[in-house]
């Protein structure tokens, strides 16, 4: 067989393909750019940039810290500098890089061109770079957040923290995390639905297992964060006493919402590291890791196992010995499955060959370190240990440990790992391993130091200390320790910088891995692959060593575009992963900018309490996003498109279960996860906050009561009848239906409204008012959404969109209002409960 | 063979875990006034010899894996038998399994031992924080502020309260800490072996005057303690108590460079 006639298509291919996945034409068009290879850069990019902030935070702290009593920062601004190091580290470096990461490899490993929901990538990378120069911004001003990142309250309370400072925090970070939540329904629907023909759960690379699991935490993880800013915003703002001791609310509440999230964040951030690291260990060990189906089940173990362990940061407030033990062991429980997944990677090297490259230098490092760090949280999991150490330089050790060497690390291992993979270049002389151990020795001179420091008894966010109790010397090795680090980090990213530019070239796939990203030309093409894969085994590449050759030449699924100037790729049934639709993608758009223009200048007005600016601009937000999705769909019943390989499917428009359903059904797991935490703050209020002091309960009012259920009911029978009008093909009086489905709404969220505004007492005076305030809003936000959402729909049908083949929107409208229908019910049950139980 | 080929030369992991393990060893001795290693209570010798027990349990299982992985790498051609299953399930499962349980039995118990108990009641003093100082008022009436009169070698409790924010009343050398947090009331009991004078701490973040802070423990013969404790209260409260280093709150004139430099760098970055 002649090779001519093969490159000439492959090069044909190429250069179609290239043109309609690459960033729009124009000075400006980048800002509308929606595909996953440069969103995913840009987070990561953008995480770097803040990671080199961070590390500038930390300098500045050792610099104060390095001897006693020194003037180099006042204690103001030393609360700013540590406030905004954990802040930026935590909040603007390591939860984006994931996200980042994620978003740029997950296609090219799954197999396809680009992500489910290429706009919400988009709008997300705005939000986080909005949030996070709204976070950065304050610093420059002199305004930074200067409360700690953990914010407890009272302190970040109004009347203790009474400038912008708190606000900024609270805002910006939420900003940031709208992108989270974003990135985590955008990961968790790929790897559901977009993935290569063929490619079952269990044939999935463990890098897209451990994203997922990260993805699924992330969703869970932060609602208790987002609720707890916004409710401490609010009572900033407006005065509602939801965390205040003296009208009824309790401090510690905060405290339990904030490590509900900030403990499952570790492990957020550890996943995706140790993800690397079963990629890049087997890789290099010439063997497939030990172990595939336990380390599965180890990390969903661990997922789980650490929700249940976050008050383990709070073994000193009071709370009752045997709560603590409870914590004690579960935070002791979520070492097994990280053993697991410790003793798979040491049998992996023992029963291969493994080779000592620069990234399985990092790897080494990383055991090291994490290691260290995960038996320093044994011992604080040991609660008369933790009473000893907590908030000494001890846990700022630990933390640094477990954070760098379970994350740092193994992402470092990785960036070497994937530069070839990224630029075509690759080189490993004298410079990587120079910076390697730089960082290792100036890391452990810096943080192994700081465990004794804490021990002789060093409180951590000290911004000085008298002389002769022994610190002088720890901190100054400390202190020398961390410029030898910063110094490390310059190293890499010099080294980074040379082998970008300077390298030579590589052949494709240098390590000789298995994994689909290694089939793509390098350097990084825009479109992924010329044509996509059938996947039979784990290690496609491996297994087929002509396979990145045929794809290019277009013996895959999908050669080409369909239509001209199409982006395109395929879904596949969840789990078995047969092919299932055609996802058709949207192009470049600037919609999702302006998305996250009004939501961030929403957020921004409130903050300088314009309150209706703010409210003008959230409705712009909510137009944007109606405009975003009226823009998806086809207007007429769609023929079934020829994928190649002797395959047709239909588009996504006219599948039963699109990524868009699945999409609803995991935002509905985050919102459920956010009215959970809700109530579990109503509750802990109720139950065991000390200053509750007898609130009026208020009465059931039965009138309102039946108003909420009639409205909540119709808008639920509503958007039922719509569906089952559009089955029938009665488009008439599925229009009808979804608005009386707006109808319903609209009357239970004025329902809702009267309870707070009649009933209630001031919600300003006691923190069960407030919290009836906030049960009230969340259930007629809900109701109202449902009403938007309702009227879209009807619309939707009248201008052509639904038929009885395209009928997903009035299912997608159907699982909406029943989740809010069933949310409105338990709201309203647990507004009125205690106060008929209490009459009773 | 294989097994003698030396490890690489960067491979110096071995010397430099044990030199970093050296302070650990070597400063032990040391009695630093807020260390929690120089105890000077039962409640803080409980947790020490805790964490040594700990200490030397964590570095042999460091030692291992490091072992484990560096002797991976350098015999990579070695062929080794063993059941992959048999290594998840004894070191991944029951290793930890019983190691840790072991070791969280050990730990309750001995954190029942430092709980308040009901018969504290009688002797409690409470003690009150606020930004940023500390006062304690005794069960016989009479307050004092900075310095908490104690009896030595008997066991002692205190009721912990706060006026503002959050702090927490940490005593190293006698014990653990425990918080301060407004609207509630927090118990500890400590006990101070010989008389003397023990350093507090706050140790949790409570705004600008956090670094400052600090209080002092003085530990009375029983016997004495009545009449100590009242000459002590009847004396004139003083503006810094005995024994504390002086940390000078205001900031110092800039006269180094370092001070300068930063300020200028701090007038660049926007901060002040």
């Amino acid at each position: 067989m002649s090779s001519a006639p093969t490159a000439d298509r492959a090069l044909s291919l190429h250069a179609e393909l290239q043109a309609i996945y690459g960033p729009p034409a124009g000075r400006f068009g980048f800002l509308a750019a929606t595909n996953h290879t440069a969103i995913g850069i840009r987070f990561m990019g953008t995480a770097i940039a803040f990671f080199l902030m961070g590390g500038v935070l930390a300098m500045l702290i050792r610099a104060q810290l390095s001897g006693p009593a020194t003037q180099f920062l006042d204690a103001e601004a030393y609360a700013q500098v540590f406030t905004m190091h954990g802040t930026v580290m935590m909040f603007l470096f390591a939860i984006p890089l994931i996200e980042g990461f994620a978003l740029y490899m997950l296609p090219k490993l799954l197999g396809a061109r680009d992500l489910a929901f290429p706009r919400l990538s988009a709008f997300g990378y705005w939000c986080y770079l909005f949030g996070g120069l709204i976070l950065t911004g304050a610093l420059l001003a002199g305004a930074a957040p200067d409360a700690g990142w953990f914010m407890y309250t009272p302190l970040s309370s109004k009347p203790f923290s009474p400038g912008i400072n708190a606000d900024v925090w609270l805002v910006g970070v939420t900003v940031v995390e709208v992108s989270a939540v974003c990135a985590a329904v955008e990961i968790i629907v790929t790897v559901l639905k977009v993935r290569a023909p063929g490619m079952s759960l269990m044939r999935m690379p463990l890098l897209a297992w451990y994203l997922w699991v990260t993805a699924a935490m992330m969703l869970i993880g932060f609602p208790p964060l987002i609720l707890g800013s916004i409710l401490l915003e609010v009572e900033r703002a407006f005065g509602l006493p939801f965390f205040d001791p003296t009208r009824g609310g309790d401090p510690l509440l905060w405290q339990h919402l904030f490590w509900l999230f900030g403990h499952p964040e570790v492990y957020i951030i550890f996943l995706p590291a140790a993800g690397i690291v079963s990629t890049v260990l087997p890789v290099f060990c010439r063997r497939p890791m030990v172990g595939h189906d336990w380390i599965i089940g180890a990390l969903i173990a661990q997922a789980i196992l650490s929700f249940g362990l976050w008050a383990h940061h709070m073994f000193t407030t009071g709370i009752p010995h045997l709560s603590l033990a409870f914590f004690s062991f579960a935070s002791l429980l979520v070492v097994i499955p990280t053993a697991v997944q410790i003793f798979a990677w040491l049998a992996t090297l023992l029963k291969g060959r493994p080779e000592l490259s620069l990234p399985m230098l990092w790897v080494l490092g990383f055991f090291f370190v994490f290691v260290s760090g995960g038996l320093t949280g044994v011992m604080v999991a040991v609660v008369p240990f933790d009473w000893q150490v907590h908030d000494t330089h001890f846990v700022v050790a630990h933390l640094h440990y477990v954070l760098v060497g379970g994350f740092v690390f193994p992402v470092i291992a990785g960036l070497y790992y994937w530069t070839p993979q990224f630029t075509g270049r690759r080189s490993d002389r004298g410079l990587g391993k120079l910076a390697f151990w730089t960082v290792f020795l100036g890391f452990n001179l810096t943080f192994f130091v700081m465990h004794w420091t804490g021990l002789i008894g060093m409180p951590r966010r000290v911004y000085t200390y008298a002389a002769g109790l022994g610190w002088d010397l720890p901190n100054l090795v400390s202190s020398f320790g961390s410029f030898v680090l910063a110094f490390g980090f310059a190293l890499v990213l010099l080294d980074m910088a040379v082998q970008w530019r300077f390298a030579p070239h590589t052949e494709r796939n240098p390590w000789r891995a298995g994994s689909l990203e290694w089939a793509m030309a390098t350097p990084v093409t825009n479109y992924n692959f010329a044509s996509l894969p059938h996947v039979d085994g784990r290690d496609p590449v491996e297994a087929d060593e002509a396979l990145p050759a045929r794809l290019a030449a277009g013996h895959g699924y999908l050669a080409g575009a369909t239509a001209p100037g199409r982006r395109e790729t395929l879904a596949v049934e969840a789990m078995g992963g047969a092919p299932d639709h055609l996802i058709l993608l949207p192009g470049p758009t600037l919609v999702p900018l302006a998305a996250a223009l009004a939501l961030t200048g929403a957020a921004l007005c409130f903050l300088f309490s314009l309150y209706w600016p703010a409210a003008g601009l959230a409705a712009l937000f909510v137009a944007a996003v109606l405009v975003w999705m009226w823009q998806s769909g086809l207007k007429a019943d769609p023929q079934p498109i020829d994928i190649g390989r002797g395959a047709s499917l239909l588009p996504q428009a006219a599948s039963v279960q699109p990524p868009g359903w699945w999409a609803m059904i995991f935002t509905l797991v985050f919102d459920a996860t956010v009215l959970a935490s809700l109530l579990f703050g109503y509750l802990f209020l109720l139950a065991v906050a000390p200053g509750w002091a007898e609130p009026q309960l208020i009465a059931p009012d039965w009138g309102i009561a039946a108003l909420v259920v009639a409205g909540l009911g119709a808008m639920w029978a509503g958007a039922a009848g719509a569906v089952r009008a559009n089955r029938h093909g009665k488009l008439r009086e599925l229009g009808i239906a979804a608005l009386a489905a707006a109808a319903g709404g609209v009357l239970a969220a004025g329902g809702f409204a009267l309870i707070p505004l009649t009933l209630g007492p001031p919600p300003t005076g006691h923190a069960y008012a407030a919290c009836l305030a906030a049960l009230a809003f969340y259930g007629a936000f809900h109701a109202a959404l449902g009403a938007i959402g309702a009227v879209f729909v009807a619309a939707r049908c009248r201008t052509g969109f639904v038929s009885v083949l395209r009928a997903n929107e009035p299912l997608i409208l159907r699982l909406w209002c029943g989740y809010a229908a069933l949310a409105g019910a338990t709201v309203l049950g647990a507004m009125f409960l205690p106060g008929a139980l209490a009459a009773s | 063979m294989s097994l003698t080929r030396p490890l690489p030369a960067s491979f110096i992991a071995a010397p430099r875990l044990a030199l970093m393990l050296a302070p650990f060893v070597v400063l032990a001795g040391c009695r630093g006034e807020l260390s929690a290693l120089a105890p000077a209570g039962e409640a803080a010798a409980r947790v020490e010899t805790l964490w040594q027990i700990m200490l030397w349990s964590a570095g042999v299982i460091l030692a291992g894996v490091m072992g484990i992985a560096l002797y991976a790498f350098a015999n990579p051609e070695r062929e080794r038998r063993f059941s992959t299953r048999r290594v998840l399930i004894g070191w991944g499962l029951v290793f930890p399994t019983l190691t840790l349980t072991a070791l969280m039995a050990f730990a309750f118990v001995r954190g029942e031992q430092l709980l308040a108990r009901p018969d504290d009641e009688r002797g409690l003093i409470r003690v009150h924080a606020e930004q940023w100082g500390w006062r304690f008022a005794y069960p016989g009436g009479g307050e004092s502020a900075g310095v908490l009169h104690v009896p030595a070698g008997r066991p002692f409790a205190v009721e912990i309260t706060s006026g503002d924010v959050i702090h927490s009343f940490w005593v190293p050398r006698l014990g653990g800490k425990m918080d301060a947090v407004p609207g509630k009331a927090n118990r500890l009991r400590l006990i101070a072996d010989t008389p003397g004078v023990y350093w507090g701490h706050c140790s949790e973040y409570c705004g600008t005057g956090h670094a400052h802070m600090q209080f002092v423990v003085q530990a009375h013969p029983a016997a004495d303690y009545p009449a100590a404790l009242a000459a002590a209260l009847a004396a004139a409260p003083s503006e810094q108590p005995a024994g504390l280093p002086v940390l000078d709150q205001r900031p110092a004139p800039a006269e180094r460079e370092l001070a300068d430099w930063a300020e200028r760098l701090f007038a660049v970055l926007g901060l002040r």
